[in-house]
């Protein structure tokens, strides 16, 4: 494959005016699939969740899952779309081997949800609005393994193996509106536009929205004009566009690519290409016109979908708050920098600090506790951090600290020891006997030794040399195991050193 | 015709529950009239192993005290169209041949829940594409009144196997008239219900939107009875109707009583009859329409302006619904695999498609992918669609003005096979008459009326009703067969020609 010809960054924004688009799926997490009572689980042995219908076998037949149309209105909803009174199922008809009935069931010209908007944070604080076009439904292919040839894919590949697991599972499309006036900032407003995909969509808890797994997948649609020109440019459509980074980085290639292009008087083909994590550049995939012809009509097996206007209703009332406007209510509630609020939002950590803080944390703890000690642990087990531990179990903790129970390091030995599965937090400082030693007579007792130890040090002290103490103040500690506040140890050292 | 396999489906019924007769011995009947007819009228794609082990299980349960279901015991022929878990089901392709189902159809299912015993599979044009059963990738089907002549189609395995005596009862489904016409050719009782009435569920889709599983009898009230069991919403099938259903049989058994053709407004529709039918087709309609009159029926005539265009819109539709049904059959999953060497993905489909579809399923492929392609489709499956609203504007304004519809069920009688297997247009023309049910989704049945002087072939009168009336087709269409018996003396099928040397 031959290095494309990239043109400078800066340089191609000078002459040319990029112009996005997204189409992102995001897999909806139903129990059972789109059109069959074939479980919806990721994972399993290959062609075990299927049913004659998954699989297209003669004769079977389409019916709506009613629990996905719930959820694409509620996403609809969240995208602030107006909800089709009446919405048609369309086939979508071409030949590939992961397309069971060679055809897909979609929706065409009458999508459940269309003309929304979602609003967008930029790294720097300023806030965007993205226009959707629509958010339809329809049905996930199966997926395909080449075995032999180059690279796993299908050209000049010896054999293909099909997996009809995923066949059937329901997605929602999102379709942009062309987003103009990014700018420089295009490849940011590609990554946080499906950030703000990603977090409605787990705020409404429909998909796991792993991008990883394939549960939202984009396909990011980027064409440039010269500056001053009103007639838009041809458009690539980069798919495999596996997370946020590279949203963020495929926009960028390709307008560096297609503006080296350009600038050399060439024309850009309408094309499918393929973006690759690992070397960072676009491929070519397979040429995409417009003339496509997917020879739409509406699925003759299913009646429109109706949903009462009871039912839009309700799902409205019950939308939760937009994560964006969440999250600007909570940095301020919580006082927290941008630059704390990032570490927290990135780390995917607001919905647990938010129940730390609710369980009696105060916001500085919870975020140390949960940024901090937590996600590393998380990191190197690598589990999901409320695996990890309960953000009661932490706010417990991060009282004991607040109380003077604990000092920050026994804290620490108190998060093991519950994360063990020791019990509360309290229930592990009683069983390790961790807490701060606050009985005055037992640290006296602990001083006085140190210091007749020390003859020496006792003098210094004696002499006005207050900083000597810390050497007391060390051996008190050791002898105490760390179970004492420094601060009273040392208040207790001058005082006894004082009044010999 | 005389012994068991001469009863009909209801009389074989009442021995059964009387324990004059057993499933076993009913069961074996049929299958030794087929051993001994069937070579000829080639009805059957395949009979079953194990028809009489399930005929023993029935008898089992009802010499154990079991309450059975009216038709427990009764054997079933089964259009191939439907897929069966203990049969092949290949609908009349080589695409499919020696496929099995990991799953019955419904209507299979509630047929077995209902204790009906399946006999086999009988032959149909290659997936239900045709009217003659010519285009079976397995041979054509027998006319058992002239084996020269076609059974009608798609489903005229189903009619001649209940026509030649080989089976009382029979399964098929009618896209355009494949339940109608072949009982129109073989003097025998075939019911078009209405569109979701019964599930398609298993039922190798042909066009989605006009294709309707329904009952193949002797008699209106046999149907009546088969309809009964399979009737109903299915959950599997989202546009089967959740309606309550009266008992078929119970209207078929009012009707037979005669009283409702007093003051039935019956319309003749202008543009199903006339020129291009058949002489002796239209002496029979005239003198049921007749009877009708003189048993105090009010006849009158209605028009149906947009019923001209029905067979141009239908040729539209079902190929295209057809061409994205059909591709499916990819080899992929199942059913036939052609593979050259080296081969693609894609040469591999393409290969497997050429070898294994028929010549007029190619044609409908290539007609249907064309109407729905970009820039063609406004304009004919658009149109078609619009010439569909205007057809059951048609039906909705004769039936402010009629109970019931009646035509001749096809212009013509049994054509011979070979006439117009070259022609398809020809062949399209012969469902002018109950294409428009299907288009409109109304309820049809063809009831036998006599033969045509001419040729002495059998001639039925198709009775449409509203949707959702289909009790009152059967409530009509039993009046129709008991006026007709007793002109004739005995029913027509009583008439039809040995088999066999026996009769």
């Amino acid at each position: 494959m031959a290095a494309d010809k990239l043109m400078d960054y800066d340089a191609a924004l000078e002459l040319f005016e990029p112009v996005l688009g997204f189409e992102v799926h995001v897999e909806l997490g139903t129990k059972t699939k789109m059109f069959s009572h074939a479980p919806n689980v990721f994972g399993s042995e290959p062609n075990t969740n299927v049913t004659p219908v998954c699989l297209g076998l003669p004769g079977s037949l389409p019916v709506v899952n009613e629990q996905a149309v719930r959820y694409s209105i509620s996403l609809g909803l969240a995208l602030g779309c107006q909800i089709a009174a009446s919405s048609r199922f369309a086939r979508k008809n071409y030949f590939y081997p992961d397309n069971p009935k060679n055809y897909q069931i979609s929706q065409y010209d009458e999508p459940i949800a269309f003309e929304g908007s979602v609003e967008i944070e930029l790294p720097d604080g300023s806030l965007r609005t993205i226009p959707i076009e629509r958010a339809h439904m329809e049905e996930d292919a199966g997926k395909l393994t080449h075995l032999g040839g180059s690279g796993g894919r299908i050209q000049g590949a010896s054999s293909s193996l099909v997996d009809y697991n995923r066949a059937g599972v329901p997605l929602v499309e999102i379709v942009t509106h062309p987003i103009f006036g990014t700018e420089a900032l295009a490849p940011e407003v590609g990554r946080a536009y499906v950030g703000a995909i990603r977090d409605i969509v787990l705020s409404l808890g429909i998909s796991e929205a792993k991008m990883e797994r394939g549960n939202l997948r984009c396909d990011a649609n980027v064409s440039l004009r010269p500056r001053g020109q009103e007639k838009l440019g041809t458009r690539t459509e980069t798919k495999n566009v596996n997370s946020l980074r590279s949203v963020e980085r495929a926009v960028r290639y390709e307008i560096q690519r297609q503006a080296a292009i350009l600038a050399e008087g060439g024309t850009i083909t309408q094309e499918t290409r393929h973006w690759h994590e690992d070397t960072g550049v676009t491929s070519s995939g397979r040429p995409k016109s417009d003339a496509d012809d997917y020879r739409y009509f509406p699925e003759p097996d299913l009646l429109p979908v109706v949903p009462s206007a009871e039912l839009v209703e309700q799902l409205r009332s019950e939308l939760p708050e937009q994560p964006l406007a969440r999250r600007r209510r909570l940095k301020a509630d919580w006082g927290f920098t941008d630059l704390e609020f990032q570490d927290v939002a990135n780390g995917g950590l607001v919905d647990v600090v938010e129940a730390t803080i609710a369980a009696g944390s105060s916001p500085a703890a919870a975020r140390k506790w949960w940024t901090g000690e937590i996600s590393r642990r998380a990191n190197a087990d690598g589990v999901e951090v409320t695996e990890v531990i309960q953000p009661e179990r932490v706010a417990e903790i991060a009282a004991l600290v607040e109380a003077g129970t604990l000092t920050d390091k026994l804290a620490r030995q108190v998060l093991e020891g519950v994360i063990a599965g020791e019990g509360t937090a309290q229930e592990v400082v009683d069983a390790r006997g961790l807490a701060v030693v606050s009985d005055d007579g037992a640290l006296i007792a602990a001083v006085d030794e140190a210091l007749a130890a020390q003859p020496d040090v006792l003098a210094k002290i004696r002499d006005g040399k207050v900083q000597a103490a810390g050497a007391i103040i060390g051996s008190v500690m050791k002898a105490m195991r760390g179970q004492a506040d420094a601060a009273r140890v040392r208040e207790l050292v001058l005082e006894r050193a004082a009044a010999e | 015709m005389s012994g068991i396999v001469g009863l009909t489906a209801a009389q074989l019924a009442e021995r059964l529950g009387a324990g004059e007769v057993s499933s076993v011995e009913a069961t074996s009947a049929h299958l030794d009239r087929i051993a001994a007819v069937d070579g000829d009228v080639n009805a059957f794609l395949h009979v079953s192993d194990h028809a009489l082990e399930v005929a023993r299980s029935i008898d089992d349960r009802r010499a154990a005290g079991e309450e059975l279901g009216p038709l427990a015991g009764v054997p079933l022929a089964i259009k191939d169209v439907l897929v069966t878990t203990d049969m092949p089901s290949t609908s009349g392709s080589r695409i499919l041949e020696g496929y099995m189902s990991p799953y019955d159809a419904t209507v299979v299912a509630r047929s077995r829940a209902a204790g009906l015993v399946p006999l086999g599979k009988t032959n149909m044009d290659e997936f239900a594409m045709g009217s003659s059963t010519e285009h079976s990738a397995f041979g054509p089907t027998r006319n058992p009144w002239d084996l020269s002549r076609i059974p009608g189609g798609s489903g005229g395995g189903s009619a001649a196997a209940v026509a030649a005596f080989e089976a009382p009862l029979a399964l098929g489904s009618d896209t355009g008239g494949s339940i109608r016409q072949p009982a129109h050719v073989t003097g025998t009782v075939g019911v078009k219900p209405t569109y979701g009435a019964v599930s398609r569920y298993g039922s190798i889709a042909l066009a989605s939107s006009l294709d309707q599983v329904g009952p193949v009898s002797r008699t209106v009230l046999d149907a009546g009875l088969l309809q009964d069991i399979v009737q109903g919403h299915d959950r599997f099938d989202s546009t089967s109707l959740t309606t309550q259903w009266p008992s078929m049989a119970e209207a078929a058994r009012e009707g037979a009583r005669g009283d409702v053709l007093d003051g039935l407004r019956v319309g003749i529709v202008r543009q199903l009859g006339g020129e291009g039918f058949q002489a002796g087709v239209r002496q029979r309609f005239t003198e049921t329409v007749e009877m009708l009159q003189a048993a105090g029926a009010e006849v009158v005539e209605v028009d149906a302006p947009h019923f001209e265009y029905a067979v141009a819109a239908y040729y539209l539709i079902l190929p295209a619904e057809a061409s994205s049904n059909l591709a499916k059959f990819d080899s992929v999953r199942f059913g036939l695999r052609v593979e050259p060497a080296g081969a693609t993905s894609e040469q591999m489909m393409s290969a497997t498609r050429e070898a294994g579809f028929g010549p007029e399923v190619k044609r409908r492929i290539i007609l249907g992918t064309y109407a729905l392609s970009s820039g063609y489709y406004a304009a004919y499956y658009g149109s078609a669609q619009k010439v569909r609203t205007l057809i059951q504007r048609d039906f909705s304004a004769a039936f402010a003005q009629v109970d019931v519809l009646v035509s001749p069920t096809a212009p013509t009688t049994a054509f011979p096979l070979g006439e117009r297997v070259n022609d398809p247009l020809a062949m399209y023309l012969n469902d002018v008459t109950t294409i428009p049910a299907n288009l409109a989704g109304i309820p049809g049945i063809s009831v036998p009326i006599g033969l045509a002087p001419e040729d002495s072939l059998p001639v039925g009168l198709q009775i449409m009703a509203p949707a959702y009336r289909d009790d009152r087709l059967y409530r009509v269409g039993a009046a129709v067969e008991a006026l007709v018996e007793n002109a004739l003396g005995g029913t027509l099928i009583s008439r039809a020609p040995a088999l066999g040397g026996a009769r």
